[in-house]
Formats: structure tokens, C-alpha cells, sequence
């Protein structure tokens, strides 16, 4: 009975609600992603069903936690950071995780979510990049590229957008994943590798929103194309890629390079062996910041850091406080300091 | 010659320290309160102090003040005007001559009293006495900073500390005037700077020189003395302050109802010392987090609430507008949540470190859509514990968002107070859904209280999902049906209106009915009653309607109200309570006494302004 967590199926996490997202929505796809993960976590981390919080804000991403069968919290516009936090505080045993869109989480909620990064508060955060305001029907959002003709920016954006990697790993952010929708396999397998981490994981996935912004990553969506123009990181790993594996990344100066192995003088001893688990974020910043065409787009768990967590901290605390506190209840905290009797 | 001494008895005195912001005058004045309360007399105090940490030395902008009332019989106020004034500078003299009562006494250091001094306070001339027109007052010239450095020149201390001990000199002259035994504030020296004897011996010998030369000027003939309150009900006391009177009733909401107590909050003037008193109590369990805005501060709550702690947020009125939205999410998720404003002077930032009560609108009705909670206030600093215990109560009970309204002046003030006993208060019974529960339905409600069962994460076979769209009236699922909406819009304020079955009938201080009944809520009380009792042992027809809870209105406040010839609501805004009323019961002529000047009523304008309305005027 206690062992359930060893037989779920993705069937178990699937909700009786009607999923009403746009037909072709890469949401759907991260949705089974998802579904296809946790049985597996569950596996690996001994939880049950009832141990999972799906914490999101207001978006059509945010959505997600009606169709998932866990406990969950459809909370408001930017702060799903800040309700995740709550939960975690307040039960550090519950496994939490934030669905979060690129608007939710970077425009209105963008302090919040800096700041839950700093934390190092364990949630597992799935940023669901489109590029796009897509609820509220097209507007740009952070992510838009500069010049991006929306509803709101009939002559294409005048801003710089950010670059959530690169937001992350600023805010020191200890764990930071990229994927892509409809990578259905990759995806799942970094949602493991997320819940596995011990504090704030970022899983940024690049997803099509098929009416306000189709195609954004049909450059790298594409299976022809896509071995070219992406490199999947795996940690302890050469940094190779190319439908030949021939191509790989080397650090020429201060920067990545990409070569090809074989030409120019450089051989597979030269390319870059993935180090996730390194403390200094610099590679980890430039393998973010990678974009084409000049590099490939790095996908899989570009950082992966051990550090003490917000929630691990804040209960340490009060244990070692408790441990030989003097004032054990309220009856001794009214009658500690100065006090006097009225005879 | 041998000094004359004699002693004079009072049944009160209200002594007023100021100085400059650096001066250390909180300090003072709450070692002169704390002696006075550990000796017996009813006792309360109001801080005054500068939004500027640091203003200019010297200048008008720049003067703290804390004043403290004490008396051999009931004290409900730091008083309106004080006997004794101690200045420390020309600026503070000049800032708070308006305070003391004509003919009162004025310590003053003359050592500051030089041209520098009179021209950073903007004097025309450098002569206090006659620019202020001081000569109906008794004004005591003493070179304080001069005996204070003669008093410790072999102390070994440097300079500046020396200069700094000045305020403990003054303390000592006010102990003699007032015949104050000096024990309580030498065991206060003891504990605080255990590690620096030094300082000890020197704070002590500085407080005894103080008392010494007060002892043998010509210019202090006698001393008052003030005998410890006879009416005053037997047991322990302690002091307390409002912000942590507030703070430990959430504490005690916690432990009555078994749960952890969660506070997320953002620092904020007067509000602050509440957050900062929680999280010493990490002793008791209690969870403190700083959040990186108000909005947080609440968001992380509303997660702790929906995960099974009892969550608070305090704030005042700048961070309350913050949180408005989710304050709405709150009511929506229908979780427990106590959300404290302590109020400001405002509006927009305002007078931060200033007294009002004009928030009240804002709690009420301040979000989008139909929003109900439950509203309730404070009225001393004390009763904060109540308050804040109540609120939670009721937060946890009825599944709703509570805010509970105190003031900067209740907050920073503080009283004697009969410590309570733990078993004299209620146990809290959240509606907890248990584990397994067959057929749970997240919006299935008690036929009581119509609050929904609080499933917590974690429990096997309750797994469900809330959030801000509007819910199915049973299940919690989203719902766009229209019907649906009216019957929960309907729901939601039946149950915060249930909450009035729950709640004490409201009380009249006086007769039940009459010439006029006063009308306030909130931090006013002690004024209120101050000005109420006056005029009644003058014989007059007035009695004291006093509001705690506000929304929903106890019960029986209708028929109070018809039953006398004028209301007069009196509260520190235009009128906001006044307006309350009218809208709920229209049938009632209401008059009003309103006060925005960032202090609170003095006991003599509500006297002489309900004189006039007892006279027709
Ligand atoms: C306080 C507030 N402001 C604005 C909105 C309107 N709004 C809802 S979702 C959204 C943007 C969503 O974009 P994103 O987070 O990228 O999510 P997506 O729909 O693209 O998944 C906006 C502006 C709102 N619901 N609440
Ligand atoms: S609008 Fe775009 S993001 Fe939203 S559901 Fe449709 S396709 Fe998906
Ligand atoms: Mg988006």
C-alpha cells in the first residue's frame, strides 16, 4: 500500500479534466512529457501521488495544473513563485513544481522568480517559453526577439528581450535545463533530472504556440535540421553534435567555438567535456547564451550545482533553536522577561 | 542650608522626553515607563518619533519624543498635554512646548542652549524663555552635558559615550522629581550590557549624579509622588507593546490550533516590529520570511495556507494596497489568512511614522470584484493580543481572509498588562479534512459556518486543485455557468456574514440609552473613554459605543443605535466608519468628529466638542 510510488503510470497523473488548449499547442506535448516523468520520479524518489503540488500563475501554460491528478494551485498572474515558496516552507516534504510562462514568470513575476532562484528554494520550475503572450491573445513578451511584429508591436518590439538562461545563472541559479516540446523524450528525461535536484530547478522549454506565434523554433524543431542546430548536453559528456557527430564545441579565447572535428587542426581531444556539476557558471553562461546561427542551441541540464537549500535552512533553523530553547509555549513566552505582581 | 523637601501626592503625572533622534529619548522613556510600571502605576505610553532616522543634529525635523503617562489610578491614555517636559536641545523645547501644560516644568540641558544650537532649532533670538514666552512655566536651566562629562571623567569611557550617557542624567533628575526607585533600571543596565561592566557602573553612576543634583537644587522644592494603583485587578503583569501584543496573539492562535504558524512580510513603518518580533520565536516553531515585496509577503502565505500552516502577513496601508489581488485569491481559494495593517498616515506613502485610521475603506472593499473578509480591529495595545488571536480564530474556523487593523499609535505604544493564562482561551477546530475521506468535494461546505473543508497536500485520496477562476459550487472545478456564479458570489458573503452568529454582542460603556451616544472603533478607545468618563461623572448623558468587530457588524448594533438622540462617530479619518454605518443602517442621523493631523484625538477636544453637541450646538 505504502509502495504505491513504485506502479504509477502516466495514466495516474492524468486529471478527468477536459485539457482546452489550441489544437497542435506544444503545451499537449509537454503535458505527456510530464505525465511520463513522474511515475518515473515517483520511482526514484519514493513519493506517492499525493506527495506532488503543481503551483502555476495565469497564462494558457498555467493552466497545466488542472490536468494534472496531484494537488494543485491555479494561482494569479506572476506570483506562482511566491505561492510555491509558501507550500515549500510550510511543508518541506511535498514535492512542488511551478508551471510558469514566459510573461507569468519574467514580466510581472520576474522578481519573484529572481528571487526564489536566489533562494535556492527546491521547486521545480517549468518555464514555458513561446515567445508570446498567448491567453491574452499575441502581445510580445520578455522573450520576443527585438523587431517582433505583434499585436502590440505593429513595427516590430524596440527592446532587448532577456535571456532566461542567462537570468538564471544571474540570479544564481544552481540548476538550469533547456528543451524543447516536442521532444517528448529529452523533455522527460530532464523533469527527472529536475525533481532529482535538491533546490530551485529552471527547465526552460521552447514551445510553439501554434496561433500567435507559430514556427518560433521551427529551426530547430524540424528533424532535419535538428541534429545541425542543436547540441543535447550531457554532463561528463564531449560536447559533440551534428548529424555525423562531427561538429563540437572547443573554448577559443574567452569564447565557445564551434569546430569540426577532423579539419582545422582539431581532433576529439580538443572538444569541451560537458562539466555541469562545476560551481563556476561561466561555461554554463555561454553554453546558455548560445544562439544560432553563429552556435547550436544547447538543450539538457546545462547546470547542475549542489548548495543548501532556502527550505532545508529555514527548518535547520528552528530545530536548532528549539533544541535548548527556554520558552517551550505561548504561557512561557508571556511570562518571560520583566514582570511583576499586583498584590 | 539644609534643602526644604516636601512631598506632593498626584494620582497622575504625563512626562514628555524629548530630544534629538541620536539623543536616545525611546530609550529614556521607556526605562521611565518600565520603572513606573514594575513600581505599581498604571502606565501608557506614546512614541513620537521622526520618519528621518537621521535629520539634521539639532533641528526641529530632527526631534523624538516619547511621552508617558502614569498614574496611581486608571491610565487609558499617554495624556493630551504633559506636566514635565524634558529637551534636550532649543529644537526639541521649541517642537514640544506646545505639549506641555500651561505652568508645567521644563528640564532643559542649557549646555545646548548656545547659538549654534538655537540657530540649527531656527530661533529668531537666543532666548528661549521669552521668544517661546515661557515665563508661566517652571523652566529648570541644567548643564547636563557638562555634569555628565564631570560625573564620568575618570570613567575611562571616551568622549563620545561619555556625551552619549547624557540621557541617563536626565533620567535621574526625573526619578527624584517623581520619587521613582532607581533598582529596576540599574537591573535593565545589568543585563543589557553584561559583557561591559564599564558601561554598567558608568550608566549607573551618571543616573545617581543625575538624581543627586536634581536632589540639591534650589530650583526643585519638592517632589511628587505617585503611589502604586490600588485598582489595578491582582496578578502578573509585564509591558507590552501593541506590534508584540499582536505578533504573540498570532503565535497563540497557532498553538491553539495545533498548526505551525508561517508569517511572510516585507518590512514596512510602523508594521515592521511585528515581522522582526516573530522571528525571534523560531523557539516556538514559528516561520518568518522577509519576501522581496508585499505581494509576496502574501502569495507565500496563501501557499503556506493551502499547505496547512497558519499563515499571516503584516503590513501597513502602502502594502496592503499591494496586496489587494491577492487578498481576492485568498477569498476565492477560500483559505484561513490573517492579514495585519498596521495603519499610517497616508495617503500614498504619507506620514509613515504617523497615527490614522483612514485604511479602513480599503480593508473593507478594496479589491476587484465581490471580495468579502472579515474586518476587525484593536483598540489598545494590549488588546492587540485578543485581536490578533480572534483573527485567527476566525480565519481558521471559517475558512476566510481576516485583516485586522491596529494603528501606529497602539502599535508603539505600550501598557502594564495582567499576563494571561492559556487555558482561559478557546481552542481553534479548523474544519481539517481527513486523510481518506470518502467522496471529499474541495467546495462542500458545513451547514454551520459554510466554511469548506481545508484538505492539506500531502494527505492520501484528497488530492484536488484550487485557484482564482471561479469555482463549481461543490466540486472546485472551474465553472463559466452563470447561475453557478450568483450562488457562489452569494456564498462567499453568507459566510463571512455567518460569522456575526459567532461573535460577542457589542457592548455600550454607560447607559443604554440617552442624550448622546459616542461612536468609535479601533485605536481611539482609550481617548473615547477618557473624554466618555469626564463627562459622565459630570453628570452628562453620554455613553461610549466602542467597535472591535467591523465587518460583519456584531448583532445587536441596530437597536444600540436607535436608542439615543445624537451619534456622533468620532475616528483619525474623514469619516470612513461614519459612511459604514449610514450604509447599513440608514434609518440614523450620524454626526461626525473626524482628525487627519497624524495624531491621536486628545481627550480634551472630544470633551469640549461633545459638550457642544450635548448643548445643541
Ligand atoms: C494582474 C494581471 N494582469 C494581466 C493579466 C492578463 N494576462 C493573463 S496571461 C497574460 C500573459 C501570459 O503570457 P505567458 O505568461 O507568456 O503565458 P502563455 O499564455 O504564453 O502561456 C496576461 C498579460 C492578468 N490575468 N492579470
Ligand atoms: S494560444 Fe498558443 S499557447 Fe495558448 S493554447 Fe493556443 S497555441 Fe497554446
Ligand atoms: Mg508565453
Amino acid at each position: 500500500m505504502e509502495e504505491q510510488y513504485l506502479n504509477y503510470t502516466p495514466q495516474d497523473f492524468k486529471s478527468d479534466q477536459e485539457v482546452r488548449w489550441c489544437p497542435g499547442c506544444g503545451d499537449h506535448a509537454i503535458l505527456s512529457a510530464v505525465q511520463k516523468a513522474l511515475p518515473e520520479v515517483s520511482k526514484e524518489l519514493k513519493y506517492n501521488i499525493e506527495r506532488y503540488v503543481f503551483v502555476s500563475g495565469i497564462g494558457c501554460s498555467s493552466r497545466f495544473p488542472y490536468y494534472v491528478n496531484t494537488y494543485g494551485f491555479h494561482g494569479i498572474h506572476g506570483r506562482a513563485s511566491a505561492i510555491a515558496t509558501g507550500v515549500k516552507v510550510a511543508n518541506p516534504t511535498l514535492s512542488v513544481w511551478q508551471i510558469t510562462g514566459d510573461g507569468d514568470a519574467l514580466a510581472i513575476g520576474g522578481n519573484h522568480f529572481i528571487h526564489a532562484i536566489r533562494r535556492n528554494i527546491d521547486v521545480n520550475i517549468l518555464l514555458f517559453n513561446n515567445q508570446i503572450y498567448g491567453l491574452t491573445k499575441g502581445q510580445y513578451s520578455p522573450t520576443s526577439p527585438l523587431g517582433k511584429i505583434t499585436k502590440t508591436s505593429p513595427f516590430g518590439t524596440v527592446e532587448h528581450p532577456f535571456r532566461p538562461g542567462e537570468l538564471v545563472i544571474g540570479a544564481q541559479g544552481k540548476f538550469f535545463a533547456r528543451t524543447l516540446d516536442v521532444d517528448v523524450k529529452l523533455t522527460s528525461e530532464i523533469m527527472v533530472e529536475a525533481a532529482k535536484h535538491d533546490g530551485t530547478s529552471v527547465v526552460e522549454i521552447l514551445q510553439n504556440c501554434v496561433i500567435f506565434n507559430d514556427g518560433a523554433y521551427d529551426f530547430i524543431s524540424s528533424k532535419e535540421t535538428r541534429d545541425d542546430r542543436v547540441i543535447v548536453l550531457h554532463h561528463g559528456e564531449k560536447m559533440v553534435f551534428g548529424k555525423n557527430r562531427d561538429k563540437g564545441l572547443v573554448l577559443s579565447g574567452l569564447s565557445l567555438k564551434v569546430v569540426t572535428i577532423g579539419q582545422g587542426g582539431f581532433t576529439m581531444d580538443d572538444i569541451l567535456v560537458h562539466d555541469a556539476y562545476n560551481p563556476n557558471p561561466g561555461v554554463h553562461m555561454m553554453l546558455a547564451n548560445m544562439e544560432f546561427p553563429e552556435y547550436p542551441i544547447a538543450l539538457g541540464v546545462i547546470r547542475n550545482v549542489k548548495d543548501s537549500t532556502y527550505d532545508d535552512n529555514v527548518r535547520d533553523q528552528v530545530l536548532e533553536v528549539m533544541k535548548d530553547a527556554k520558552i517551550k509555549c505561548v504561557d512561557d513566552l508571556l511570562n518571560s522577561g520583566e514582570t511583576w505582581e499586583v498584590k | 542650608m539644609e534643602k526644604q523637601t516636601g512631598v506632593q501626592e498626584l494620582d497622575e503625572v504625563a512626562v514628555r522626553f524629548s530630544g534629538d533622534s541620536g539623543d536616545g529619548m525611546q530609550l529614556t522613556g521607556t526605562l521611565f515607563a518600565d520603572a513606573s510600571a514594575l513600581f505599581g502605576n498604571d502606565v501608557s505610553t506614546f512614541p513620537d518619533y521622526p520618519a528621518e532616522i537621521r535629520a539634521p543634529q539639532g533641528t526641529i525635523g530632527g526631534v523624538s519624543g516619547f511621552q508617558v503617562h502614569i498614574g496611581s489610578k486608571k491610565v487609558n491614555t499617554p495624556g493630551d498635554y504633559c506636566d514635565v517636559l524634558v529637551a534636550m536641545n532649543p529644537a526639541a523645547l521649541k517642537a514640544n512646548i506646545k505639549w506641555v501644560k500651561k505652568g508645567g516644568m521644563v528640564i532643559a540641558d542649557a549646555d545646548q542652549f548656545n547659538e549654534k544650537g538655537y540657530q540649527r532649532a531656527g530661533y529668531k533670538t537666543l532666548d528661549a524663555v521669552t521668544e517661546l514666552n515661557l515665563q508661566d512655566y517652571k523652566v529648570i536651566m541644567a548643564p547636563i552635558t557638562t555634569l555628565t562629562k564631570e560625573s564620568l571623567k575618570d570613567s575611562g569611557l571616551d568622549n563620545k559615550s561619555i556625551v552619549r550617557s547624557k540621557n541617563m542624567f536626565a533620567l535621574g533628575m526625573v526619578y527624584y522629581i517623581f520619587d521613582r526607585p532607581m533598582n529596576f533600571t540599574e537591573t535593565y543596565f545589568e543585563t543589557k550590557f553584561k559583557k561591559k561592566p564599564e558601561i554598567i557602573e558608568a550608566n549607573k553612576k551618571v543616573l545617581q549624579d543625575g538624581y543627586n543634583y536634581a536632589a540639591n537644587i534650589q530650583a526643585i522644592p519638592n517632589t511628587y509622588s505617585i503611589k502604586p494603583s490600588k485598582i489595578l485587578p491582582k496578578g502578573k503583569y509585564r509591558t507590552v507593546s501593541g506590534n508584540t501584543a499582536t505578533a504573540w496573539g498570532l503565535i497563540a492562535a497557532a498553538e491553539k490550533a495545533g498548526l505551525p504558524l508561517f508569517c511572510g512580510s516585507y518590512p514596512i513603518t510602523p508594521a515592521t516590529d511585528i515581522l522582526a518580533e516573530l522571528s525571534k520565536r523560531k523557539d516556538l516553531g514559528v516561520k518568518t520570511l522577509q519576501a522581496e515585496d508585499e505581494i509576496a509577503g502574501i502569495c507565500t502565505a496563501i501557499g503556506a495556507s493551502f499547505a496547512g500552516n497558519f499563515a499571516v502577513t503584516s503590513t501597513s496601508g502602502p502594502g496592503l494596497s499591494l496586496k489587494s489581488e491577492a487578498l481576492g485569491l485568498a477569498v476565492m481559494t477560500e483559505l484561513p489568512l490573517v492579514v495585519v495593517d498596521v495603519q499610517r498616515g497616508g495617503p500614498s506613502t504619507g506620514l509613515p511614522t504617523k497615527t490614522e485610521q483612514a485604511d479602513l475603506m480599503q480593508a473593507l472593499w478594496g479589491r476587484n470584484g465581490e471580495a468579502p473578509v472579515v474586518v476587525i480591529s484593536a483598540t489598545s495595545p494590549s488588546n492587540c493580543f485578543d485581536a490578533a488571536f480572534n483573527a485567527g480564530k476566525i480565519a481558521m474556523e471559517h475558512m476566510t481572509p481576516v485583516i485586522l487593523l491596529t494603528d501606529g499609535f497602539i502599535a508603539n505604544g505600550s501598557e502594564p498588562w495582567l499576563i494571561p493564562n492559556m487555558k482561559e482561551y478557546p481552542k481553534i477546530n479548523p474544519p481539517l479534512v481527513e486523510e481518506g475521506t470518502q467522496g471529499y468535494m474541495p467546495y462542500a461546505r458545513d451547514d454551520k459556518r459554510l466554511a469548506r473543508g481545508w484538505a492539506l497536500p500531502g494527505k492520501k485520496g484528497l488530492t484536488h486543485r484550487v485557484g482564482g477562476l471561479e469555482k463549481d459550487f461543490l466540486k472546485g472545478s472551474l465553472s463559466h455557468d452563470p447561475i453557478n456564479h450568483q450562488r457562489m458570489v452569494d456564498i462567499r458573503a453568507a459566510k463571512v456574514e455567518r460569522v456575526r452568529e459567532f461573535i460577542p454582542e457589542q457592548k455600550v460603556i454607560g447607559d443604554s440609552e440617552g442624550d448622546l451616544l459616542v461612536i468609535g472603533w479601533g485605536g481611539t478607545y482609550g481617548h473615547l473613554l477618557d473624554a466618555v468618563t469626564d463627562l459622565r461623572e459630570k453628570g452628562k448623558s453620554v455613553s461610549l459605543c466602542h467597535f472591535s468587530y467591523i465587518n460583519p457588524l456584531p448583532k445587536n448594533t441596530r437597536d444600540i443605535l436607535s436608542r439615543y438622540k445624537k451619534l456622533v462617530v468620532c475616528e483619525l479619518n474623514m469619516g470612513q466608519f461614519a459612511n459604514y454605518l449610514r450604509m447599513n443602517f440608514q434609518e440614523f442621523n450620524y454626526l461626525q468628529f473626524n482628525k487627519v493631523q497624524g495624531l491621536p484625538f486628545t481627550v480634551v477636544e472630544l470633551v469640549e466638542k461633545f459638550n457642544q453637541l450635548l448643548e445643541g450646538k
